[in-house]
């Protein structure tokens, strides 16, 4: 597993770009980005819609075609079959079947996953929709479908979680009870990746990342960078960075 | 490719159609009504009725199945749940036979409603055996499953998959020989339709109805199979693990 480009530090990297080219018709998306992301912490990816924070993740669960540069993750080549049981990547519009229940779905992606029943169950108790689980997806309120679809991604257990947008839409309430799940499986373990747009949930992350047009123009933990912009709330740092990038 | 995964697949395309109650329904009551509407339209003509009954109940489960194949891709394409499937350990067979197995299981059941309605309650005559249009309207149904699912990689819209069945089934019928004979139509349009797979599916029912069971019935079933393999390679070959 180690290569001759291995820097120090690199050992706790679960997800490792590398000059990452992703070209939509003559659009260059992404035209050359290279990150980090560090094991065992919940990092956000921030920044304005169309800034290609979903692109980045697609790329990351192998499901993004891209046109160069190198995209590591679990040490291996992003999207390899080895790793479709350990990355598990929630769209933000809820993947699930809408005619199925909260259960029947669980059963299906668990036999495609070769998930142990048991995980079923632990799924549903962490996204809390135990009342729900004899419900039919198309009858249940958003939220509800997002944190169906976030289930079905906790089944294996994944060691990497990518997540897109995931609170959009969420009463603040719900909004919080999520974010505390997300710092719990992080702290069995687990890498989290999670994006949004709303300046005030990057508080929550460890690590933060910040996209714009294509570009990352930060990466840092929220106190590093108001420290580095000398400001005080993080939609001022951002447009600081913005206007220094 | 694996068992589970591909049995786990087909029951789940059960379990959705069997919530959709009313389109069971329509699946089920949709053929035989018809086929009684034509048998009293041809009142007067029972000989031109007989003619097109048979091959219509193994062409019904065609035109359905692609109907509902082509809608449910789209919406597997459109929500998601195919490329979460994608990034999963799934093989692009396990999707497809899942899906074929839960449509030939549908129509079975439909062309064995519609088979019994027409020959049982309208009189139609078949020289014969009604287990083989039975059985040709279930190799039928795989067909329209194919073709269905390879189109819908071509739709945007469902409106746009329903317009497919105008644009690719409706002349597809019309060429096959249902209103008038293939060996009556121009010469130009004869050799296209040579080209289109319900062309070889209507010719093997008609085959049956009067008994003409020959070579050229058997030819005709092979060309039907190898319409389903070329129309499942193209369909597998629209099932992406990475898009744009």
């Amino acid at each position: 597993m180690p290569t001759a480009r291995r820097s120090p530090g690199d050992g706790d990297a679960v997800v490792l770009v590398r000059d990452l080219d992703v070209r939509r018709g003559d659009k260059r998306v992404l035209p050359g980005v290279s990150l980090r992301i560090r094991r065992g912490a919940v990092t956000g990816l921030l920044g304005p819609s169309g800034s290609g924070k979903t692109t980045l993740m697609r790329a990351l669960v192998g499901v993004q075609r891209v046109h160069g540069g190198e995209v590591t993750v679990l040490g291996l080549p992003a999207g390899a079959p080895e790793l479709r049981r350990r990355v598990a990547y929630v769209t933000q519009a809820p993947s699930v079947y809408a005619d199925l229940t909260v259960r029947e779905n669980l059963e299906y992606f668990a036999s495609v996953l070769d998930a142990p029943a048991g995980r079923i169950g632990e799924a549903i108790t962490t996204v809390d929709l135990s009342r729900q689980v004899n419900r039919v997806v198309g009858t249940l309120s958003g939220g509800e479908r997002s944190r169906t679809s976030l289930a079905v991604a906790l089944l294996t257990d994944p060691e990497l979680l990518v997540l897109d947008e995931p609170t959009v839409g969420l009463d603040p309430v719900l909004r919080q009870a999520l974010w505390q799940t997300f710092h719990a499986l992080a702290d069995r373990g687990m890498t989290l990746l999670v994006s949004t747009h709303v300046m005030d949930e990057a508080l929550h992350c460890d690590d933060l990342t910040l996209m714009r047009d294509g570009r990352i123009v930060a990466t840092a933990s929220p106190d590093e960078l108001l420290r580095r912009t000398g400001t005080d709330d993080l939609e001022q740092a951002f447009i600081v960075l913005a206007e220094r990038s | 490719m694996s068992a589970r995964v591909t049995f786990a697949t087909a029951r789940r395309v059960a379990a959705q159609l069997r919530r959709d109650r009313r389109t069971l329904a329509l699946i089920f009551v949709v053929p035989p009504a018809l086929l009684s509407l034509l048998r009293f339209i041809f009142d007067q003509q029972p000989q031109s009725f007989d003619r097109i009954a048979a091959p219509l109940v193994g062409l019904f489960p065609l035109v359905i199945m692609f109907l509902i194949t082509s809608i449910a891709m789209l919406r597997e394409r459109t929500t998601g749940t195919l490329e979460r499937l994608m990034s999963m350990p799934l093989a692009k067979l396990d999707l497809l036979v899942g899906y074929g197995l839960a449509f030939a299981a549908v129509a079975a059941v439909q062309a064995t409603i519609t088979a019994g309605v027409a020959f049982g309650l309208l009189g139609v005559d078949t020289a014969g055996p009604v287990w083989a249009v039975v059985l040709l309207a279930i190799a039928n149904a795989i067909l329209g499953m194919a073709l269905g699912l390879f189109l819908s990689a071509f739709a945007r819209s469902e409106f746009q998959a329903v317009q497919f069945m105008p644009a690719f089934i409706l002349p597809q019928l019309l060429l096959a020989g249902l209103f008038l004979p293939r060996d009556r139509m121009p010469r130009p349009l004869q050799t296209l339709s040579d080209a289109l797979p319900f062309t070889y599916a209507f010719e093997a029912l008609t085959k049956l109805a009067a008994d003409d069971v020959d070579g050229r019935l058997w030819l005709d079933i092979g060309a039907v199979g190898g319409c389903i393999v070329l129309a499942l390679v193209l369909g597998a070959a629209t099932l992406r693990r990475r898009t744009p």
